[in-house]
């Protein structure tokens, strides 16, 4: 990210308790200006509660939020400058899709022209120009999904917030709005968050994405950050697939996993560690067998056709009796007719190998 | 540089104070008026009426002696195991009876169901006192149909057990046909497809089914009995009854500390009905969030004509309390002169109020819905949908739920007690229009309020936000979405407080000035005077009034649904 692009959303150690419960516990995050960040976690992590502290729906217990170099921690949310989406759209059922899209403008005593003319472009931006006269009801999920945001950005707020606003829509609807909603974001340069726990919908949207897990911050990078290189053993198992093996640090960068020795950096480990060793399935190789390092012989346990790809299941002394998925291309499968009890070496490349202190228990 | 390091950390660590909008002082204003209203017209004077139970008639402290008193006089204490007796007895009946008719409409294939539909609303277009009266000519000292009774008389416990059947009869059809609408048809199916016999079927699916609707119906009704006042007056006699016992102890005798007892005494069991009720309820939510496929009945011969039957019989039985009632209000002097005439719509010349009395009772009724609709649905709006002030919403939801529990009786008693006291600053409302409208609002708040509450609840939660972050005021939304979109249900509010307005008797009794006599009162008094086909002919008037509003909120509904079909869910 360039570091020199200007932070627009500054947040300093918030915390939020509901009561006992600690729903976030001291969040710092800079935002910068027309980016697209992503809070992504599972349900409870605390993501939703975050946007709502930002909106001012909920404001946070302790903790500063700064806007456009403006503090509005303590502002309700009619003070601040956003446009917010949500999962159930809240599109006014008894008004039509203009007056929906109209109704941050009408009460800003506009001409009456200048509303129309707003509205229209509007509807143009979400190409929802034909349905303007119509109700939500009569529109289909993704176009009143669109209506909400075109109703969002009316009034050209400084921040977009989405709250999980795929999550209602169907697989198909779903993927093709992703890409309109960001396409739309990009164009307009408006600074947006969004909400979700959709691992893809974060990866493909994003230009940042903050992962979080009971109330914290686990990590904030790019999306090939935080695949390529997560930062916690949660993030590692939480976005993509990851195997996990344990074993223990051997020598700087030499890790012993069941009976074998594997090549890695050990950076920010000592000698006799216990760690967790993570590779993803597709990083495992089968083949350019050329590069000698960490070349491991394997049983095929199990072979699952998923269509583009198989995941086999490898077994062998290597891994003791942990169980290691790692995905093989069709043709490579075809190739080297590999089957249920066929036994052929792999190879877990170094530079793709994570080391993540031990599970506990 | 150390200390300005500190100071920055103990201004993270301090509570983050948000400030209050426009918007929050305005939300907060309003329910504060809630608030007051709630406070002044339902807690205090609980309060004081319970207070007065525990005092001598010169206003000192005597703790438990009323009551011991009262416990001692076996006059009174038998009143309450009549009270009792009649109300479980009342219950149990009506409870079959309104098991088989509602059973009848939602299970079976009987024709002729909007008929029997129709029928069982009429009881509700009527003062209690309506069935007493019908009951007198049907079977009273010269009723048409005395030797029924084989030398029994109605005035007593068989005339208040009919008379009340009578009355609550739709109260309990309603809680039981939702209890019996919500059934889901799948269970039917697995049942049939485990060859389960109709009978096993009735008794593992059905009744399971609709058991808390029954527990709740079972309650309902018997509150509205233990605290019904215009039965026992009617057809009464010398069976002394909790109700009747406040009305002659306060009216009759003065002694508004015995008054205050029996409303104690009176508060318990319908507080206790009330509890119960509630908790059932909650029950009955935790069923109905199933995703359900509904119940389709299939025709069978013999099943649906002896329901056609029995259904017959309890619709013959209603038309013929309400047409003995016309009829004798049409009669010129029942049993001598049995020629039409009007002579017995000439209210002006009986004792009673006359058709004075009549238009106030539109005029209080009309006021009750505007005013209580406002009431009860921008406070269940600010309780639902409000920010801030936690605590205090829902304390007032408690509050607006307590009225139910509390008999008329009681509520009238109290605000005599509150209202009448010389040194309190509202006294001027003593005896005017206002403290009938205040009384009967409150009356019948709980059943208001829950209705706007459930209309709020389907409500995006999330409407408010989004208001919020397009900078326009609640209000602007309150006015704009929020009641478009609960019209349906903010008629309903309004006819349930009209037609309640119209036809009560037990909080506005005691209420009544000689300028502000209602039609259901003077119902009460010229029945008491003994002009009783008069008395018919006025509570004849209150149920073509409630007819005609209700022929107009269906009209108004349905015109409502047409306009609004567009943006309504399909």
């Amino acid at each position: 990210m360039d570091s020199a692009a200007k932070s627009y959303l500054k947040i300093e150690n918030l915390v939020k308790k509901f009561g006992d419960f600690t729903a976030l516990r001291d969040i710092s995050l800079d935002v910068h200006e027309g980016e697209f960040v992503c809070f992504l976690g599972p349900s409870g992590c605390g993501k939703t509660t975050l946007l709502r502290a930002i909106a001012g729906l909920d404001i946070q217990t302790h903790g500063r939020i700064e806007q456009d170099g403006k503090d509005i921690s303590t502002l309700p949310p009619a003070e601040r400058d956003f446009g917010i989406v949500f999962q159930s759209y809240a599109l006014f059922p008894n008004l039509s899709v203009e007056r929906n899209i109209a109704y941050g403008l009408e009460n800003r005593k506009l001409p009456r022209l200048e509303i129309e003319t707003r509205v229209g472009e509007l509807l143009d931006l979400v190409s929802l120009r034909d349905q303007g006269k119509k109700y939500p009801a009569q529109l289909s999920g993704g176009q009143q999904q669109r209506v909400a945001l075109a109703r969002a950005m009316a009034t050209s707020p400084g921040l977009l917030l989405l709250d999980e606003p795929l999550s209602a829509l169907d697989a198909r609807v779903r993927v093709h709005l992703r890409g309109e909603i960001k396409d739309l974001q990009r164009r307009l340069g408006v600074t947006t968050i969004m909400v979700t726990h959709d691992q893809e919908e974060a990866l493909t949207m994003a230009d940042r994405i903050v992962v979080m897990n009971h109330g914290v911050i686990d990590q904030v990078g790019t999306p090939q950050e935080i695949y390529g290189a997560p930062a916690t053993s949660f993030v590692a198992d939480f976005i993509g697939s990851m195997n996990f093996i344990p074993g223990l640090v051997a020598e700087k960068n030499r890790v012993k996993v069941g009976g074998f020795a594997l090549d890695c950096d050990t950076r920010g480990f000592s000698d006799g560690d216990a760690i967790t060793v993570a590779i993803r399935p597709e990083d495992i190789n089968a083949q350019d067998m050329e590069h000698d390092d960490n070349v491991v012989d394997a049983e095929i346990v199990h072979l699952q056709f998923l269509g583009s790809f198989y995941r086999a299941e490898l077994g062998g002394t290597a891994f003791s009796g942990h169980e290691v998925e790692a995905n093989f291309s069709v043709n490579l499968v075809r190739r080297k007719n590999i089957d249920i009890g066929s036994k052929l070496p792999i190879r877990l490349p170094s530079r793709h190998i994570q080391l993540y202190p031990p599970f506990e228990g | 540089m150390a200390d300005t390091i500190q100071a920055a950390q103990a201004a993270q660590r301090a509570v983050v104070r948000p400030k209050i909008s426009r918007d929050d002082w305005i939300m907060r204003s309003i329910m504060v008026v809630i608030g007051v209203f709630l406070l002044v017209a339902v807690l205090l004077p609980l309060y004081t009426m319970m207070s007065k139970s525990v005092e001598d008639k010169g206003g000192g402290f005597i703790g438990l002696a009323n009551f011991s008193e009262y416990f001692s006089t076996p006059a009174l204490f038998n009143s309450a195991f009549n009270s009792l007796s009649i109300s479980i007895t009342t219950t149990i009946i009506i409870l079959i009876v309104t098991f088989i008719y509602a059973y009848a409409l939602t299970r079976t294939c009987m024709p002729f169901k909007w008929f029997f539909k129709v029928v069982a609303v009429v009881p509700l277009l009527t003062p209690s006192l309506l069935g007493g009266i019908s009951l007198i000519y049907w079977f009273g000292n010269q009723g048409v149909l005395k030797e029924l009774l084989l030398g029994e008389k109605i005035y007593g416990p068989i005339g208040i057990t009919m008379g009340s059947a009578y009355w609550v009869f739709p109260h309990a059809l309603m809680i039981v046909i939702t209890a019996l609408s919500i059934t889901d048809a799948r269970l039917y199916e697995a049942s049939d497809s485990l060859r389960a016999s109709k009978l096993k079927t009735f008794f593992t699916v059905t009744i399971p089914g609709c058991k808390y609707g029954l527990i709740s119906a079972g309650f309902v009704v018997f509150t509205l009995i233990f605290t019904d006042f215009g039965v026992p007056k009617v057809v009464g006699g010398n069976y002394n009854m909790l109700a009747t016992d406040i009305y002659k102890q306060v009216i009759g005798q003065q002694n508004f500390q015995m008054g205050a007892v029996v409303s104690v005494v009176l508060l318990v069991p319908a507080v206790i009905a009330f509890s119960v009720d509630r908790i059932v309820q909650r029950k009955q939510i935790a069923l109905l969030s199933a995703r359900a496929v509904p119940y389709t009945p299939k025709p069978s011969r013999g099943r649906d004509l002896s329901m056609l039957a029995f259904c017959s019989v309890i619709a013959i039985i209603i038309i013929a309390m309400i047409g003995m009632a016309q009829y004798a209000a049409l009669v010129t002097f029942w049993p001598y002169n049995l020629e039409f005439s009007l002579a017995n719509y000439d209210f002006d010349v009986m004792d009673g109020g006359g058709w004075e009395a009549f238009w106030n009772s539109i005029e209080m009724a009309l006021y009750t819905a505007l005013f209580g609709t406002i009431i009860v649905f921008s406070g269940a709006y600010l309780m639902e949908k409000g920010r801030g002030f936690t605590t205090g919403r829902s304390i007032l939801h408690m509050v607006a739920i307590t009225p139910l529990a509390v008999p008329g009786m009681v509520l009238g008693l109290a605000y005599i007690f509150f209202f009448n006291h010389p040194d309190n600053p509202l006294h001027f409302i003593y005896g005017t229009m206002t403290i009938l409208v205040v009384a009967t609002i409150v009356h019948f708040y709980t059943v208001s309020h829950l209705t706007a509450v459930t209309a709020l609840k389907q409500m995006d939660p999330e409407f408010e936000s989004v208001s919020a972050s397009l900078k326009t005021p609640f209000y602007k939304t309150f006015a704009r979405v929020t009641v478009p979109v609960c019209l349906p249900a903010v008629f309903d509010i309004s006819i349930y407080l009209f037609l309640n307005a119209m036809t009560t008797v037990s909080a506005v009794v005691f209420l009544y000035a000689s300028d502000t006599t209602l039609a259901s009162v003077a119902v009460l008094n010229m029945d008491d005077a003994g002009d009783v086909a008069p008395a018919a002919a006025m509570a004849m008037m209150i149920a073509y009034t409630c007819a005609a509003m209700r022929i107009a909120h269906v009209v108004l509904t349905r015109g409502i649904a047409r306009k609004t079909q567009a943006w309504r869910h399909q």
